[in-house]
Protein backbone atom coordinates (compact mmCIF):
# COMPACT_ATOMS: atom_id res chain seq x y z
CA UNK A 1 0.00 0.00 0.00
CA UNK A 2 0.90 3.41 -0.61
CA UNK A 3 2.10 6.16 2.13
CA UNK A 4 -0.54 8.20 3.13
CA UNK A 5 -1.47 10.57 1.49
CA UNK A 6 -3.07 12.67 4.91
CA UNK A 7 -1.69 12.70 8.38
CA UNK A 8 -5.33 13.53 9.37
CA UNK A 9 -7.44 10.44 9.88
CA UNK A 10 -10.78 8.87 10.94
CA UNK A 11 -11.39 7.49 14.45
CA UNK A 12 -15.24 7.68 14.85
CA UNK A 13 -18.11 7.46 12.94
CA UNK A 14 -21.84 6.92 14.86
CA UNK A 15 -25.66 7.55 13.25
CA UNK A 16 -29.17 7.68 14.29
CA UNK A 17 -31.94 5.63 13.44
CA UNK A 18 -32.58 5.46 9.76
CA UNK A 19 -36.21 5.49 8.29
CA UNK A 20 -38.22 6.02 5.80
CA UNK A 21 -39.55 9.59 4.97
CA UNK A 22 -41.73 11.15 7.87
CA UNK A 23 -41.00 8.11 9.95
CA UNK A 24 -38.32 9.39 12.36
CA UNK A 25 -41.08 11.09 14.82
CA UNK A 26 -41.13 13.84 16.30
CA UNK A 27 -37.64 14.64 17.04
CA UNK A 28 -35.75 17.89 14.43
CA UNK A 29 -33.46 17.23 12.24
CA UNK A 30 -30.77 18.84 14.32
CA UNK A 31 -31.33 17.05 17.41
CA UNK A 32 -30.57 13.48 15.00
CA UNK A 33 -27.34 15.54 13.95
CA UNK A 34 -26.76 16.12 17.78
CA UNK A 35 -27.36 12.26 18.12
CA UNK A 36 -25.32 11.40 15.58
CA UNK A 37 -22.57 13.51 16.48
CA UNK A 38 -22.79 12.13 20.34
CA UNK A 39 -22.17 8.63 18.67
CA UNK A 40 -19.01 8.98 16.27
CA UNK A 41 -17.25 11.31 18.97
CA UNK A 42 -18.40 8.35 21.89
CA UNK A 43 -17.65 5.23 19.11
CA UNK A 44 -13.83 7.18 18.62
CA UNK A 45 -13.33 7.00 22.40
CA UNK A 46 -13.10 11.15 22.46
CA UNK A 47 -15.02 13.62 24.52
CA UNK A 48 -17.63 15.96 23.22
CA UNK A 49 -15.12 18.77 24.77
CA UNK A 50 -12.58 17.54 22.22
CA UNK A 51 -13.95 18.49 19.22
CA UNK A 52 -13.33 22.14 18.12
CA UNK A 53 -14.55 21.48 14.66
CA UNK A 54 -17.67 21.01 12.48
CA UNK A 55 -18.09 20.37 8.74
CA UNK A 56 -21.20 19.97 6.22
CA UNK A 57 -22.21 20.35 2.93
CA UNK A 58 -25.06 19.91 0.55
CA UNK A 59 -26.74 23.32 1.71
CA UNK A 60 -26.66 21.08 5.48
CA UNK A 61 -29.77 23.36 7.51
CA UNK A 62 -28.03 22.43 10.50
CA UNK A 63 -25.43 25.36 10.67
CA UNK A 64 -22.54 24.61 12.86
CA UNK A 65 -22.75 27.32 14.69
CA UNK A 66 -26.30 26.34 16.16
CA UNK A 67 -25.19 22.70 16.43
CA UNK A 68 -21.89 23.46 18.65
CA UNK A 69 -23.76 25.21 20.58
CA UNK A 70 -26.32 22.55 21.21
CA UNK A 71 -23.61 20.54 21.54
CA UNK A 72 -21.85 22.95 23.97
CA UNK A 73 -18.59 22.53 22.57
CA UNK A 74 -15.89 24.70 24.26
CA UNK A 75 -14.62 26.73 21.27
CA UNK A 76 -15.93 26.10 17.45
CA UNK A 77 -12.55 26.63 15.75
CA UNK A 78 -13.47 25.79 12.12
CA UNK A 79 -16.89 25.73 10.74
CA UNK A 80 -17.22 24.51 7.20
CA UNK A 81 -19.49 23.80 4.45
CA UNK A 82 -18.60 22.59 1.18
CA UNK A 83 -19.62 24.03 -2.45
CA UNK A 84 -20.21 20.86 -4.61
CA UNK A 85 -23.60 20.56 -4.85
CA UNK A 86 -26.07 18.38 -3.36
CA UNK A 87 -24.58 14.45 -2.61
CA UNK A 88 -21.22 15.74 -4.43
CA UNK A 89 -20.02 17.59 -1.30
CA UNK A 90 -19.78 14.11 1.31
CA UNK A 91 -16.06 12.70 0.68
CA UNK A 92 -15.22 16.66 0.14
CA UNK A 93 -16.07 17.37 3.39
CA UNK A 94 -14.04 14.96 4.83
CA UNK A 95 -11.18 16.30 2.71
CA UNK A 96 -11.80 19.55 4.30
CA UNK A 97 -12.03 18.38 8.08
CA UNK A 98 -8.61 16.65 7.09
CA UNK A 99 -7.20 19.73 6.00
CA UNK A 100 -8.08 21.75 8.97
CA UNK A 101 -6.48 18.84 11.02
CA UNK A 102 -3.45 18.95 9.17
CA UNK A 103 -3.06 22.93 9.29
CA UNK A 104 -3.65 23.14 12.73
CA UNK A 105 -6.97 24.86 12.12
CA UNK A 106 -8.73 21.99 14.55
CA UNK A 107 -7.75 19.30 16.48
CA UNK A 108 -11.14 16.73 16.25
CA UNK A 109 -13.39 17.91 13.01
CA UNK A 110 -17.00 15.94 13.24
CA UNK A 111 -17.95 15.88 9.44
CA UNK A 112 -21.93 15.58 9.87
CA UNK A 113 -25.45 15.54 7.86
CA UNK A 114 -28.60 15.30 9.31
CA UNK A 115 -31.35 14.89 6.46
CA UNK A 116 -35.57 14.32 7.01
CA UNK A 117 -37.33 14.43 3.95
CA UNK A 118 -40.25 13.75 5.51
CA UNK A 119 -40.07 17.51 7.49
CA UNK A 120 -38.88 19.65 4.74
CA UNK A 121 -39.85 18.27 1.43
CA UNK A 122 -39.21 15.31 -0.67
CA UNK A 123 -36.48 15.09 -3.37
CA UNK A 124 -38.47 12.92 -5.36
CA UNK A 125 -41.00 15.42 -5.51
CA UNK A 126 -38.98 18.93 -6.12
CA UNK A 127 -40.32 20.66 -3.58
CA UNK A 128 -44.16 21.20 -5.66
CA UNK A 129 -47.47 20.86 -3.91
CA UNK A 130 -49.58 19.62 -6.65
CA UNK A 131 -52.73 19.87 -4.75
CA UNK A 132 -51.85 23.78 -4.08
CA UNK A 133 -54.27 26.08 -5.46
CA UNK A 134 -53.11 27.26 -8.68
CA UNK A 135 -51.58 31.39 -9.37
CA UNK A 136 -54.70 32.51 -11.40
CA UNK A 137 -51.98 34.61 -12.84
CA UNK A 138 -50.74 34.58 -16.00
CA UNK A 139 -47.47 32.73 -15.95
CA UNK A 140 -44.64 35.03 -16.49
CA UNK A 141 -40.32 35.11 -16.24
CA UNK A 142 -39.88 34.95 -12.83
CA UNK A 143 -36.79 36.73 -11.21
CA UNK A 144 -33.95 34.35 -10.10
CA UNK A 145 -32.33 35.30 -7.01
CA UNK A 146 -29.07 33.20 -7.26
CA UNK A 147 -27.30 31.62 -9.93
CA UNK A 148 -28.75 28.25 -9.42
CA UNK A 149 -31.91 29.24 -9.91
CA UNK A 150 -30.81 31.29 -13.12
CA UNK A 151 -29.19 27.77 -14.35
CA UNK A 152 -32.65 26.00 -13.34
CA UNK A 153 -34.67 28.45 -15.55
CA UNK A 154 -33.53 26.39 -18.46
CA UNK A 155 -34.56 23.21 -17.09
CA UNK A 156 -37.20 24.27 -14.40
CA UNK A 157 -40.43 25.38 -17.54
CA UNK A 158 -39.74 22.12 -19.21
CA UNK A 159 -40.57 20.33 -15.93
CA UNK A 160 -37.33 19.13 -15.50
CA UNK A 161 -37.16 19.11 -11.48
CA UNK A 162 -36.88 15.80 -10.03
CA UNK A 163 -33.43 14.05 -9.88
CA UNK A 164 -34.72 10.85 -11.65
CA UNK A 165 -35.48 12.47 -14.73
CA UNK A 166 -32.23 14.47 -14.77
CA UNK A 167 -29.86 11.71 -14.16
CA UNK A 168 -31.78 9.47 -16.79
CA UNK A 169 -30.91 11.74 -19.39
CA UNK A 170 -27.43 10.33 -19.25
CA UNK A 171 -27.95 7.07 -18.52
CA UNK A 172 -30.62 6.93 -21.72
CA UNK A 173 -27.91 7.95 -23.91
CA UNK A 174 -25.13 5.50 -22.44
CA UNK A 175 -27.62 2.66 -23.32
CA UNK A 176 -28.16 4.32 -26.98
CA UNK A 177 -24.45 4.25 -26.90
CA UNK A 178 -23.27 1.05 -25.19
CA UNK A 179 -26.45 -0.85 -25.07
CA UNK A 180 -27.14 -1.27 -21.23
CA UNK A 181 -29.95 -2.93 -20.44
CA UNK A 182 -32.60 -2.24 -17.98
CA UNK A 183 -32.00 -5.57 -16.72
CA UNK A 184 -28.25 -4.75 -15.76
CA UNK A 185 -28.96 -1.79 -13.68
CA UNK A 186 -31.74 -4.03 -11.74
CA UNK A 187 -28.70 -6.36 -10.97
CA UNK A 188 -26.96 -3.70 -9.64
CA UNK A 189 -30.31 -3.14 -7.41
CA UNK A 190 -30.48 -6.16 -6.37
CA UNK A 191 -26.97 -6.96 -5.31
CA UNK A 192 -27.25 -3.27 -3.49
CA UNK A 193 -30.56 -4.90 -1.60
CA UNK A 194 -29.00 -8.04 -1.12
CA UNK A 195 -26.30 -6.41 1.07
CA UNK A 196 -28.72 -4.64 3.10
CA UNK A 197 -30.37 -7.45 4.08
CA UNK A 198 -27.89 -7.89 6.96
CA UNK A 199 -27.81 -4.49 7.94
CA UNK A 200 -29.85 -3.90 10.70
CA UNK A 201 -29.42 -0.38 9.83
CA UNK A 202 -31.04 -0.19 6.51
CA UNK A 203 -34.47 0.86 5.79
CA UNK A 204 -34.96 -1.91 3.14
CA UNK A 205 -33.35 -4.59 5.08
CA UNK A 206 -35.92 -6.79 5.42
CA UNK A 207 -37.79 -6.16 2.45
CA UNK A 208 -35.93 -8.77 -0.18
CA UNK A 209 -35.63 -7.96 -4.42
CA UNK A 210 -35.61 -10.30 -7.44
CA UNK A 211 -34.93 -8.73 -10.90
CA UNK A 212 -38.46 -9.41 -11.25
CA UNK A 213 -39.81 -7.11 -8.75
CA UNK A 214 -37.35 -4.68 -9.96
CA UNK A 215 -38.75 -5.20 -13.77
CA UNK A 216 -41.86 -5.06 -12.10
CA UNK A 217 -41.40 -1.71 -10.48
CA UNK A 218 -43.08 1.38 -12.07
CA UNK A 219 -41.26 3.48 -14.62
CA UNK A 220 -40.36 7.14 -12.84
CA UNK A 221 -38.60 8.71 -15.24
CA UNK A 222 -37.14 6.12 -18.36
CA UNK A 223 -35.02 4.14 -17.80
CA UNK A 224 -35.34 4.66 -14.45
CA UNK A 225 -37.64 2.54 -12.26
CA UNK A 226 -38.94 2.86 -8.67
CA UNK A 227 -36.00 0.39 -7.62
CA UNK A 228 -33.64 2.47 -9.86
CA UNK A 229 -33.89 5.09 -7.68
CA UNK A 230 -32.33 5.52 -3.89
CA UNK A 231 -34.64 5.94 -1.11
CA UNK A 232 -36.19 8.77 0.77
CA UNK A 233 -35.42 8.69 4.47
CA UNK A 234 -34.81 10.28 7.79
CA UNK A 235 -31.70 10.05 9.78
CA UNK A 236 -28.02 11.32 10.73
CA UNK A 237 -24.86 10.55 10.23
CA UNK A 238 -20.97 11.46 11.59
CA UNK A 239 -17.56 10.65 11.25
CA UNK A 240 -14.48 12.02 13.70
CA UNK A 241 -11.73 13.33 12.10
CA UNK A 242 -8.19 14.08 13.92
CA UNK A 243 -4.35 13.87 13.80
CA UNK A 244 -2.89 10.82 12.91
CA UNK A 245 -0.93 11.80 16.74
CA UNK A 246 -4.07 11.99 18.46
CA UNK A 247 -5.52 8.53 17.16
CA UNK A 248 -3.20 6.44 18.71
CA UNK A 249 -4.40 6.04 21.88
CA UNK A 250 -8.05 6.13 21.14
CA UNK A 251 -10.78 3.80 21.31
CA UNK A 252 -10.76 2.00 17.34
CA UNK A 253 -7.83 1.57 14.99
CA UNK A 254 -8.05 4.60 12.75
CA UNK A 255 -8.48 4.80 9.26
CA UNK A 256 -6.09 6.46 6.87
CA UNK A 257 -6.99 9.36 4.29
CA UNK A 258 -4.86 7.91 1.28
CA UNK A 259 -6.33 10.79 -0.90
CA UNK A 260 -8.97 12.95 -1.57
CA UNK A 261 -10.24 14.86 -3.83
CA UNK A 262 -13.29 17.56 -5.18
CA UNK A 263 -13.57 17.78 -9.51
CA UNK A 264 -15.80 19.84 -11.86
CA UNK A 265 -15.28 19.13 -14.95
CA UNK A 266 -14.65 22.42 -17.59
CA UNK A 267 -18.25 23.15 -18.53
CA UNK A 268 -19.69 20.85 -16.58
CA UNK A 269 -21.88 23.61 -13.98
CA UNK A 270 -24.89 21.42 -12.42
CA UNK A 271 -24.42 18.61 -14.65
CA UNK A 272 -27.18 17.55 -16.85
CA UNK A 273 -29.61 18.94 -14.30
CA UNK A 274 -29.49 22.43 -16.04
CA UNK A 275 -26.62 21.84 -18.11
CA UNK A 276 -27.26 20.58 -21.71
CA UNK A 277 -24.14 21.36 -23.18
CA UNK A 278 -21.57 19.05 -21.11
CA UNK A 279 -18.86 17.91 -23.53
CA UNK A 280 -19.64 15.22 -25.95
CA UNK A 281 -17.32 13.05 -24.42
CA UNK A 282 -18.83 13.41 -20.93
CA UNK A 283 -22.06 13.57 -21.41
CA UNK A 284 -23.30 9.79 -20.71
CA UNK A 285 -20.66 9.13 -18.07
CA UNK A 286 -20.69 10.36 -13.98
CA UNK A 287 -18.20 13.32 -14.95
CA UNK A 288 -16.09 11.81 -12.40
CA UNK A 289 -13.00 10.50 -14.54
CA UNK A 290 -10.86 13.53 -14.44
CA UNK A 291 -11.03 13.75 -11.09
CA UNK A 292 -10.34 10.10 -10.34
CA UNK A 293 -7.33 10.10 -11.92
CA UNK A 294 -6.20 12.31 -9.40
CA UNK A 295 -7.07 10.77 -6.62
CA UNK A 296 -5.55 7.64 -7.65
CA UNK A 297 -2.24 9.48 -8.37
CA UNK A 298 -2.56 11.02 -4.99
CA UNK A 299 -2.34 7.89 -3.57
CA UNK A 300 0.14 6.19 -5.54
CA UNK A 301 -2.71 3.47 -6.12
CA UNK A 302 -4.67 1.80 -9.05
CA UNK A 303 -8.06 0.57 -9.51
CA UNK A 304 -7.21 -3.27 -8.53
CA UNK A 305 -5.79 -2.21 -5.32
CA UNK A 306 -9.38 -1.09 -4.02
CA UNK A 307 -11.26 -4.01 -2.13
CA UNK A 308 -14.11 -2.58 -1.15
CA UNK A 309 -16.12 0.29 -2.62
CA UNK A 310 -18.72 2.22 -1.12
CA UNK A 311 -20.43 4.05 -4.40
CA UNK A 312 -22.80 7.52 -4.13
CA UNK A 313 -26.09 5.53 -5.59
CA UNK A 314 -28.75 8.22 -5.77
CA UNK A 315 -29.45 6.21 -9.42
CA UNK A 316 -28.44 2.94 -10.86
CA UNK A 317 -27.52 4.27 -13.97
CA UNK A 318 -25.14 6.88 -11.97
CA UNK A 319 -23.27 4.34 -10.29
CA UNK A 320 -22.50 2.47 -13.59
CA UNK A 321 -21.26 5.32 -14.77
CA UNK A 322 -18.76 5.52 -12.37
CA UNK A 323 -17.79 2.29 -12.21
CA UNK A 324 -16.49 3.45 -15.94
CA UNK A 325 -14.95 7.07 -14.67
CA UNK A 326 -13.28 5.23 -11.65
CA UNK A 327 -11.53 2.54 -13.82
CA UNK A 328 -13.16 -0.26 -12.54
CA UNK A 329 -13.74 -1.54 -16.33
CA UNK A 330 -13.60 -0.01 -20.05
CA UNK A 331 -16.05 2.73 -21.04
CA UNK A 332 -19.28 1.49 -21.99
CA UNK A 333 -18.79 -1.88 -20.43
CA UNK A 334 -20.22 -1.17 -16.92
CA UNK A 335 -23.27 -3.40 -17.99
CA UNK A 336 -21.70 -6.62 -18.38
CA UNK A 337 -19.36 -5.22 -15.31
CA UNK A 338 -22.60 -5.29 -13.40
CA UNK A 339 -23.51 -8.70 -14.86
CA UNK A 340 -20.61 -10.72 -13.92
CA UNK A 341 -21.36 -10.33 -9.96
CA UNK A 342 -18.35 -8.20 -9.57
CA UNK A 343 -20.17 -6.05 -6.81
CA UNK A 344 -21.53 -8.88 -4.89
CA UNK A 345 -20.06 -8.87 -1.08
CA UNK A 346 -19.20 -12.60 -1.29
CA UNK A 347 -17.74 -13.43 -4.54
CA UNK A 348 -17.49 -10.32 -6.75
CA UNK A 349 -14.10 -8.56 -7.62
CA UNK A 350 -15.27 -5.27 -6.21
CA UNK A 351 -17.70 -5.39 -3.17
CA UNK A 352 -19.68 -2.25 -3.41
CA UNK A 353 -21.78 -1.07 -1.36
CA UNK A 354 -21.96 -3.09 1.37
CA UNK A 355 -24.29 -1.62 3.97
CA UNK A 356 -26.65 -1.41 0.84
CA UNK A 357 -26.09 1.91 -0.41
CA UNK A 358 -28.63 5.24 -0.53
CA UNK A 359 -30.69 2.43 -2.69
CA UNK A 360 -31.15 0.59 -0.06
CA UNK A 361 -29.84 1.59 4.07
CA UNK A 362 -31.08 4.84 3.85
CA UNK A 363 -30.35 8.74 1.47
CA UNK A 364 -28.32 10.51 3.69
CA UNK A 365 -26.95 12.31 0.77
CA UNK A 366 -23.99 9.39 1.03
CA UNK A 367 -22.13 10.51 4.04
CA UNK A 368 -23.48 6.97 4.86
CA UNK A 369 -21.17 5.63 2.44
CA UNK A 370 -18.18 6.94 4.19
CA UNK A 371 -19.36 5.28 7.47
CA UNK A 372 -19.54 2.36 6.14
CA UNK A 373 -16.21 2.23 4.38
CA UNK A 374 -14.67 2.87 7.65
CA UNK A 375 -16.74 -0.11 9.05
CA UNK A 376 -15.56 -1.93 6.23
CA UNK A 377 -11.94 -1.76 7.33
CA UNK A 378 -12.13 -1.81 10.51
CA UNK A 379 -14.27 -5.50 9.92
CA UNK A 380 -17.22 -4.08 11.36
CA UNK A 381 -19.71 -3.99 7.98
CA UNK A 382 -22.13 -6.31 8.32
CA UNK A 383 -21.73 -7.49 4.57
CA UNK A 384 -17.76 -8.30 5.93
CA UNK A 385 -14.72 -8.17 2.84
CA UNK A 386 -12.07 -9.86 4.50
CA UNK A 387 -8.97 -8.05 5.37
CA UNK A 388 -10.10 -4.70 3.57
CA UNK A 389 -6.80 -2.98 3.05
CA UNK A 390 -8.22 -0.19 0.83
CA UNK A 391 -11.77 1.86 0.06
CA UNK A 392 -13.10 4.19 -2.43
CA UNK A 393 -15.63 6.14 -1.17
CA UNK A 394 -17.28 8.38 -3.56
CA UNK A 395 -20.30 11.44 -3.29
CA UNK A 396 -21.82 11.93 -6.38
CA UNK A 397 -21.94 11.68 -10.31
CA UNK A 398 -23.19 13.80 -12.57
CA UNK A 399 -22.79 16.33 -10.31
CA UNK A 400 -19.60 18.09 -8.99
CA UNK A 401 -18.02 15.36 -7.40
CA UNK A 402 -15.62 14.15 -4.67
CA UNK A 403 -14.11 10.66 -3.44
CA UNK A 404 -11.58 9.68 -0.56
CA UNK A 405 -9.51 6.63 -0.98
CA UNK A 406 -9.66 5.15 2.84
CA UNK A 407 -6.97 2.69 3.75
CA UNK A 408 -5.74 0.92 7.01
CA UNK A 409 -2.58 -1.41 7.26
CA UNK B 1 -51.91 32.23 -29.17
CA UNK B 2 -50.45 28.61 -29.51
CA UNK B 3 -51.49 25.22 -29.40
CA UNK B 4 -51.41 24.23 -25.81
CA UNK B 5 -48.97 21.29 -24.83
CA UNK B 6 -48.97 21.93 -20.62
CA UNK B 7 -51.23 23.25 -17.86
CA UNK B 8 -50.53 27.10 -16.93
CA UNK B 9 -49.51 25.23 -13.72
CA UNK B 10 -46.03 24.20 -15.23
CA UNK B 11 -42.95 25.85 -13.41
CA UNK B 12 -42.70 29.08 -15.13
CA UNK B 13 -38.49 29.79 -16.02
CA UNK B 14 -36.16 32.16 -13.36
CA UNK B 15 -34.01 34.15 -14.84
CA UNK B 16 -31.81 37.16 -13.79
CA UNK B 17 -30.09 40.04 -15.44
CA UNK B 18 -27.42 38.09 -17.56
CA UNK B 19 -30.20 35.44 -18.80
CA UNK B 20 -33.45 37.51 -19.41
CA UNK B 21 -32.58 38.56 -22.76
CA UNK B 22 -32.90 34.89 -23.95
CA UNK B 23 -36.50 34.81 -22.70
CA UNK B 24 -37.45 38.03 -23.51
CA UNK B 25 -36.25 36.65 -27.38
CA UNK B 26 -38.48 33.83 -26.93
CA UNK B 27 -41.21 35.95 -25.96
CA UNK B 28 -41.07 37.26 -29.40
CA UNK B 29 -40.57 33.54 -30.50
CA UNK B 30 -37.10 34.13 -31.66
CA UNK B 31 -34.89 31.12 -30.40
CA UNK B 32 -31.73 32.21 -30.10
CA UNK B 33 -28.15 31.31 -28.65
CA UNK B 34 -25.37 33.74 -26.91
CA UNK B 35 -22.26 34.39 -29.11
CA UNK B 36 -19.02 35.71 -28.37
CA UNK B 37 -18.48 39.11 -30.38
CA UNK B 38 -14.94 38.27 -29.90
CA UNK B 39 -14.14 34.90 -30.97
CA UNK B 40 -17.75 33.79 -32.53
CA UNK B 41 -17.83 30.83 -29.74
CA UNK B 42 -21.43 29.73 -28.86
CA UNK B 43 -22.86 29.13 -25.46
CA UNK B 44 -25.77 27.99 -23.75
CA UNK B 45 -27.46 29.03 -21.27
CA UNK B 46 -25.91 32.92 -21.61
CA UNK B 47 -23.33 33.74 -19.45
CA UNK B 48 -21.09 36.77 -18.62
CA UNK B 49 -18.09 35.77 -20.37
CA UNK B 50 -17.14 33.66 -23.04
CA UNK B 51 -15.48 30.52 -21.64
CA UNK B 52 -13.23 30.38 -24.27
CA UNK B 53 -11.60 33.32 -24.87
CA UNK B 54 -12.91 35.40 -21.89
CA UNK B 55 -14.62 38.27 -23.92
CA UNK B 56 -17.60 39.67 -22.14
CA UNK B 57 -18.90 40.97 -25.52
CA UNK B 58 -21.49 38.99 -27.40
CA UNK B 59 -24.59 39.29 -29.12
CA UNK B 60 -27.49 36.62 -30.22
CA UNK B 61 -27.79 34.62 -32.97
CA UNK B 62 -30.76 33.53 -34.01
CA UNK B 63 -31.28 29.62 -35.11
CA UNK B 64 -33.70 27.66 -37.04
CA UNK B 65 -35.24 25.46 -34.68
CA UNK B 66 -34.39 22.13 -36.39
CA UNK B 67 -32.41 19.89 -34.71
CA UNK B 68 -32.00 16.38 -32.95
CA UNK B 69 -33.14 13.68 -29.74
CA UNK B 70 -29.68 13.82 -28.11
CA UNK B 71 -31.03 12.17 -25.16
CA UNK B 72 -34.49 12.05 -23.91
CA UNK B 73 -36.37 10.89 -20.33
CA UNK B 74 -40.17 9.51 -20.23
CA UNK B 75 -41.44 11.48 -17.12
CA UNK B 76 -44.26 9.51 -15.27
CA UNK B 77 -44.70 11.57 -12.26
CA UNK B 78 -46.25 14.50 -12.75
CA UNK B 79 -44.68 18.22 -11.75
CA UNK B 80 -47.80 20.49 -12.87
CA UNK B 81 -51.97 19.49 -11.57
CA UNK B 82 -53.68 18.24 -14.51
CA UNK B 83 -50.73 17.02 -16.84
CA UNK B 84 -50.62 14.86 -19.88
CA UNK B 85 -48.49 11.24 -18.11
CA UNK B 86 -46.07 10.38 -19.52
CA UNK B 87 -44.43 13.71 -20.99
CA UNK B 88 -41.23 13.68 -22.95
CA UNK B 89 -37.86 16.36 -21.75
CA UNK B 90 -35.14 15.59 -24.22
CA UNK B 91 -31.99 17.02 -24.84
CA UNK B 92 -31.68 18.85 -28.49
CA UNK B 93 -29.15 19.37 -30.31
CA UNK B 94 -29.69 22.51 -32.21
CA UNK B 95 -28.77 23.01 -36.02
CA UNK B 96 -26.59 25.48 -37.10
CA UNK B 97 -25.64 27.00 -33.23
CA UNK B 98 -22.34 25.59 -33.12
CA UNK B 99 -23.24 22.68 -31.50
CA UNK B 100 -25.40 23.59 -28.97
CA UNK B 101 -27.86 21.61 -27.50
CA UNK B 102 -30.57 22.46 -25.37
CA UNK B 103 -33.09 20.95 -22.53
CA UNK B 104 -36.63 21.29 -23.63
CA UNK B 105 -39.83 18.64 -24.47
CA UNK B 106 -41.05 16.49 -27.41
CA UNK B 107 -44.33 17.27 -27.37
CA UNK B 108 -47.28 16.32 -30.54
CA UNK B 109 -45.99 12.45 -30.45
CA UNK B 110 -46.39 9.57 -28.79
CA UNK B 111 -44.15 9.21 -26.24
CA UNK B 112 -42.77 5.49 -26.86
CA UNK B 113 -41.89 6.61 -30.60
CA UNK B 114 -39.51 9.32 -29.08
CA UNK B 115 -35.42 8.05 -29.77
CA UNK B 116 -31.95 9.51 -29.89
CA UNK B 117 -30.99 11.03 -33.33
CA UNK B 118 -34.83 11.82 -33.85
CA UNK B 119 -35.41 15.20 -36.12
CA UNK B 120 -37.64 17.75 -34.45
CA UNK B 121 -38.36 21.31 -35.04
CA UNK B 122 -39.54 23.81 -32.99
CA UNK B 123 -43.01 24.68 -31.75
CA UNK B 124 -43.28 27.64 -29.56
CA UNK B 125 -46.10 27.52 -26.91
CA UNK B 126 -47.17 30.53 -25.32
CA UNK B 127 -47.73 30.02 -21.79
CA UNK B 128 -49.52 33.55 -21.49
CA UNK B 129 -49.10 37.23 -23.52
CA UNK B 130 -45.54 37.03 -21.75
CA UNK B 131 -44.36 34.20 -21.49
CA UNK B 132 -43.47 31.68 -24.52
CA UNK B 133 -41.82 28.50 -24.26
CA UNK B 134 -39.72 26.70 -27.43
CA UNK B 135 -40.84 23.33 -27.33
CA UNK B 136 -40.05 20.49 -30.46
CA UNK B 137 -41.91 18.17 -32.42
CA UNK B 138 -41.45 15.49 -34.96
CA UNK B 139 -39.95 16.96 -38.44
CA UNK B 140 -43.39 16.73 -40.07
CA UNK B 141 -42.20 17.44 -43.78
Amino acid sequence: MSSSACSAQIVGVGESRYTRWGKIGDVTEHALACQAIQRAVADAGLEMDDVDGLASFAEDRNEAVFLAAELGLPALRFGNMVWMPGGGGGCAAVGNAAMAVETGQAEVVVVYRSLCQGQFFRFGQAGRDLSAPVDPAPPTVQQANSLMLASLGFAMPYGLLMAAAAYALPTRRHMHLYGTTSEQLGMLAVTFREHASRNPRAVMGGRPMTLEDHQASPMIADPHRLFDCCLESDGACAVVVTSAERARDLAKPPVEILASEQGAPKGYAFGPFSNANIPDELYATGGCEEMAGRLWGKAGLRPGDVDVAQIYDHFTGCVLMQLEDYGFCQRGEGGPFIESGALSWKDGSLPTNTHGGSLSEAYIHGLNHVVEGVRSLRGESTSPVDNAEVCLVTSGACVPSSAVLLGRR
Amino acid sequence: MSERFFPDSMPPPMADATTLPWWNAAAEHRLVVQRCASCGHTRHPPAPICPECRSADSDWKEVSGRGDVYSYTLVHRPIAADQTLPFVVAVIELEGSGGLRMISNVVGVNPEEVEIGMPVELVWEDMSEDLAVPRFRPVTD
